[in-house]
């Protein structure tokens, strides 16, 4: 090993070289070893899943290696491996399974299934992980492209549909755009401070003035680019269509693992270099964060299709999450660390059972399609009221945990107002959330068919069910994991 | 056992409902033998209860506490004091009725209806039983989704409206709420340095009146929506009107008494300054009078016979606000027993109303008369419950009436004047709700055979009648029980106001011991 790539070096890089090595496999072997398309679900056994395992395990190993420090640092200090980023890791990886192993059917009764999907979800993956570790312009940049090509492709992986394929121009376009405000932002970064390294560029930017003009226009681009990424309003546009278009399984995996990468993206840079010019991007974050919240929540009030209800609900959530860190003090971002852990099971969930309508010859993502859901599968009824109840954040489900640290983030730095608007909200929420209850528990069954099931996807939707009752409950180990994301 | 008793009255009805989701749904007598199996078996248990409880005890009896979520300072904390044993014990005794009453008016998802009840029945019991705000918080809402489902599920026409309506409402109340603990939990940090949600600890906090006076307000819209309180009381008649009956029952009767028990535990005895700030208890009360008095009157105008009784629920718990911001032992003791009562008579009235529409689909009075005719022994029972509803002496409502009005008399003989008029405006439109329905000659012909009350529903009936007359003839033993929690309140709220009273050199000597054990909070400047 030569000083430029040594041990720490390889583990810090492990994780992704497993997904990009299972990603690039899935690609070249996958019409080789199984030329019959009605074997493709393999696939997830033979690649994702073992992929899946080595990247879990190099994530164990780094954890092992950190040990008692808070971090350690490869690349010369291009990637840092913390508790947050293995937090973030962690999330990523689950997203990702279960993704993967619910979609074979999906994909099947879409007509697509084709081996670049896994290939394409290990690849995003990879991007994810430079997100959360990248503690460097570059590789952060690197990282976001890579995630985001990932996700345009998939967005439009349903080729003869036009809802898809205009969803992912529209994706992106936009994305493309908004990558050019941030990249703009990160070379007004390099110029305030000559280093493309996170340490040195805090280090620049704290010397100066926080309303300094170059530091503000930073700010703002960067912020920009960020929030598009988060889909905070107003950078919100591509968010429903995006989500509608895209195949439903692609919906909650762009929902749920894109949004965590890009809050952990987001906390890396406000709370390391931006920390300093907080005087200035607090009032913006504030508008954005209560126009979020509105437009989230009163917009899917009249939706009639569960994706675009639910895409607006995300952008809601987003709005939450953003006010952690606002409030910016311990609660706020462990807050945020706690919603994005609940975030991730509750909206999987309810996308899952969204995946779970799409049968033969019927689209099943009309409000309408859940009515008397109780009467066919009470199963996924009940389970389906869990996320939505948790979304809504009533206790005792997980997703109260999380509004409940920001809520009290809030109070702590005395944003009365705020914490107020943000409650009220809540009892929007449960206005849109409870139309779906009305529709499955209270509508009558027009629709006979069944609703398409599969092994992996009972087993995603048990384990996501169960989790978000038990993290409502017994929250205690999850807070410590939360906890710990936070030591650096 | 013995020392799990609050354990085991809490989780039985969620134990009964998991069996219950085992038996299968073709299966309807089992199923409605079981429930009903099961809500007798959760009164039983409850009775130790009564036996057990200590009237000599200061605070709270037969304490349980386990940590809970030890980062965030939780503990699982259940326990009661007299208050909080009546209103238990109501819970008990009306969801075994109002379980009991349900066996031919639900025909349709039994048993998610039963499995809604018994969810329902846990939640009510964690309410009265917690003593750790967080604890209570939870179970506030987990009562809400039980009852959105027993009014949208099982309802009438504008059942989903309805449904809707009431947990928008209470949970925007309850929302708003949770920022008023928040700031209790997050200033406790601040002076003491640990995270608790404990009643008794937060009791401790000496805030400033600015502070009590926000966290006063989150609590009041939180209360005030749930009691429902003028002009927060525009759910309450869509929900009690749509929901089944066993739902108005039980939303009547023990719900609404949620709110009013959250302004005795958390408002008064933690929030001391603000609850007797002038400012404040003059908009309540003047909010509680608005409320007797426009409830009695709209009660006067209506020609549906459950919107009736459902606005004669507003102006009752105007009585029950009312005695407790009068701020005395009288108004505080009668505002509880007076809950009591509400839920023992407006639970019966509306048990009443299920009885002839379960007979004739319909709640217009315009369509009945006379029934007393052909159901003699409904007509009796009627009367009974709107008796005691108005406040008949002897029976149970006169003891909460009175002792209210007495209470308010000392606190501001102006409250009493206008109070009292709710009384008789009361009497006024229960004795001509009667009239309509029960007394005159039948003029509708479909009235003609209607089959008086069979055994099942006189044994509904027959424990309600049992104990209005109990408490009408012989309310001692409540007001024993009811002594020491009062006393505390009004000792926290005004500290030396019983040694003020025994004599007027001692206004100001050294305010008691508190049951939290700690000294209350100096009040010398707002007395």
């Amino acid at each position: 090993m030569s000083q430029f790539y040594n041990l720490v070096d390889h583990l810090a890089l492990l994780p992704a070289i497993m997904l990009a090595l299972f990603g690039c496999a899935i690609l070249l072997l996958d019409t080789w070893i199984l030329p019959d398309p009605k074997q493709r679900k393999y696939l997830v056994l033979i690649f994702v899943i073992p992929g899946l395992a080595l990247t879990g395990f190099a994530l164990v190993k780094q954890q092992l290696y950190l040990a008692g420090n808070s971090e350690f640092t490869g690349f010369g200090g291009s990637l840092t491996i913390d508790g947050f980023s293995l937090f973030f890791n962690w999330i990523f990886l689950l997203a990702a399974l279960t993704v993967s192993i619910v979609s074979y059917k999906y994909l099947d009764i879409e007509g697509e299934h084709h081996g670049e999907y896994y290939a394409l979800i290990l690849l995003a993956q990879c991007g994810m992980y430079f997100l959360a570790t990248g503690t460097d312009l570059v590789t952060l940049f690197i990282g976001l492209e890579l995630m985001a090509l990932c996700f345009y492709i998939m967005v439009g992986f349903l080729r003869g549909e036009r809802r898809s394929n205009e969803a992912a121009m529209k994706y992106l376009i936009l994305g493309a755009f908004s990558s050019g405000f941030l990249a703009y932002g990160f070379s007004l970064m390099y110029g305030i401070s000559g280093s493309t390294k996170l340490r040195d560029i805090t280090a620049a930017i704290a010397a100066r003035d926080p309303w300094d003009p170059v530091v503000f226009l930073m700010m703002v681009t960067t912020s920009v680019g960020l929030l598009f990424k988060i889909s905070a309003v107003p950078f919100h546009m591509w968010a429903p269509d995006a989500y509608e278009g895209a195949p439903t399984t692609v919906t909650a995996y762009l929902s749920v693992a894109s949004k965590a990468a890009s809050f952990a993206f987001l906390l890396r840079i406000f709370l390391g270099p931006m920390a300093s010019v907080r005087p200035a991007w607090e009032p913006l974050f504030i508008v954005v964060a209560i126009a979020t919240m509105t437009v989230g929540n009163l917009a899917a009030i009249t939706q009639t299709n569960i994706k675009r209800l639910l895409a607006y609900s995300s952008i809601s959530h987003a709005g939450y999450m953003l006010l952690g860190l606002i409030a910016g003090n311990a609660t706020g971002i462990k807050g945020i660390s706690v919603y994005v852990l609940v975030y991730t099971f509750m909206n999987l969930g309810a996308f899952l059972v969204v995946v779970a309508l799409r049968r033969q010859g019927i689209i099943g993502e009309d409000v309408d399609d859940l009515a008397g859901l109780i009467h066919k599968s009470p199963g996924y009824a009940i389970l389906m009221l869990v996320f939505l109840l948790s979304l809504a954040g009533i206790p005792p489900t997980a997703g109260f945990l999380g509004k409940y640290y920001i809520f009290l983030a809030l109070i702590e730095t005395k944003h009365y107002m705020l914490a107020v608007v943000a409650t009220l909200y809540v009892a929007v929420a449960i206005y849109y959330y409870f139309r779906l209850v009305r529709s499955m528990f209270v509508g009558e069954l027009t629709e006979k068919a069944p609703v398409s099931s599969s092994v992996g996807l009972r087993f995603a939707l048990a384990v996501s069910g169960i989790m978000t009752l038990v993290i409502g409950l017994y929250p205690e180990p999850f807070l410590q994991l939360a906890q710990r994301s936070l030591m650096r | 056992m013995d020392q799990r008793l609050l354990s085991i009255i809490l989780f039985a009805p969620l134990a009964g409902m998991l069996v219950l989701l085992l038996i299968p749904s073709s299966n309807k007598t089992a199923i409605k033998l079981w429930a009903n199996l099961v809500a007798f078996a959760c009164f039983l248990v409850s009775i130790p209860l009564v036996t057990r409880f200590d009237k000599n005890i200061d605070g709270y009896q037969m304490v349980e506490r386990a940590d809970w979520i030890p980062s965030l300072g939780l503990k699982s904390l259940i326990g009661v004091d007299g208050i909080s044993m009546l209103l238990i014990m109501l819970t008990t005794v009306v969801s075994f009725l109002a379980v009991l009453s349900s066996w031919n008016a639900i025909d349709d998802k039994l048993k998610e209806y039963y499995a809604m009840f018994m969810l329902l029945e846990t939640g009510m019991i964690g309410v009265f039983l917690s003593l750790d705000f967080f604890l209570f918080y939870v179970f506030w809402e987990l009562v809400l989704v039980p009852m959105y489902f027993i009014i949208g599920v099982w309802g009438g026409p504008r059942k989903l409206y309805a449904a809707i309506k009431f947990f928008l409402y209470t949970l925007t109340g309850s929302v708003l709420m949770l920022l008023g603990i928040l700031t209790l939990y997050f200033q406790y940090n601040t002076q003491f340095g640990v995270y608790t949600f404990e009643i008794a600890e937060l009791m401790k906090l000496d805030l400033p009146l600015v502070t009590q006076q926000f966290v006063f307000w989150t609590f009041f819209i939180g209360f005030a929506i749930k009691v429902p309180m003028f002009p927060f009381h525009t759910w309450l008649p869509d929900a009690h009107v749509e929901a089944p009956t066993a739902g108005s029952v039980i939303l009547a009767s023990v719900l609404l008494k949620m709110g009013t028990y959250g302004f005795l535990r958390f408002s008064l005895p933690l929030l001391p300054k603000a609850s007797i700030d002038a400012t404040i208890v003059q908009i309540l009360a003047v909010l509680s009078i608005v409320g007797i008095i426009y409830g009695a009157l709209v009660s006067l105008m209506q020609q549906d016979w459950k919107k009736l009784i459902a606005y004669s629920s507003v102006s009752h718990l105007g009585f029950c606000t009312l005695g407790i911001f009068a701020l005395n032992p009288n108004g505080i003791a009668g505002s509880v027993i007076q809950q009591i009562n509400h839920g023992i008579s407006t639970g019966m009235l509306f048990l009443i109303i299920g009885i002839v529409y379960e007979r004739r689909h319909t709640r217009d009075i315009a369509e009945y008369g006379g029934l007393a005719h052909v159901m003699p022994k409904y007509a009796v029972v009627f009367a009974f419950a709107m008796l005691s509803s108005a406040g008949l002496p002897l029976l149970n409502g006169f003891v909460g009436e009175f002792t209210i009005l007495q209470g308010a008399f000392e606190a501001n003989r102006v409250w009493a004047a206008f109070a009292v008029s709710g009384v008789i405006l009361g009497a006024a439109y229960l004795l001509w709700l009667y009239q309509r329905t029960m007394l005159g000659q039948i003029t509708n012909g479909k009235n003609l055979h209607l089959p008086d009350l069979s055994f099942r529903e006189m044994a509904v009936f027959a424990p309600f009648i049992a104990w209005a007359i109990w408490i009408g003839i012989y309310p001692k033993p409540y007001f024993d029980i009811l002594e020491k929690p009062v006393a505390q309140i009004v000792e926290r709220v005004r500290p030396g106001y019983y040694a003020g009273a025994q004599s007027a050199n001692a206004a100001h000597s050294e305010p008691r011991q508190s049951w939290s054990g700690a000294a209350p909070a100096s009040g010398a400047g707002n007395q």
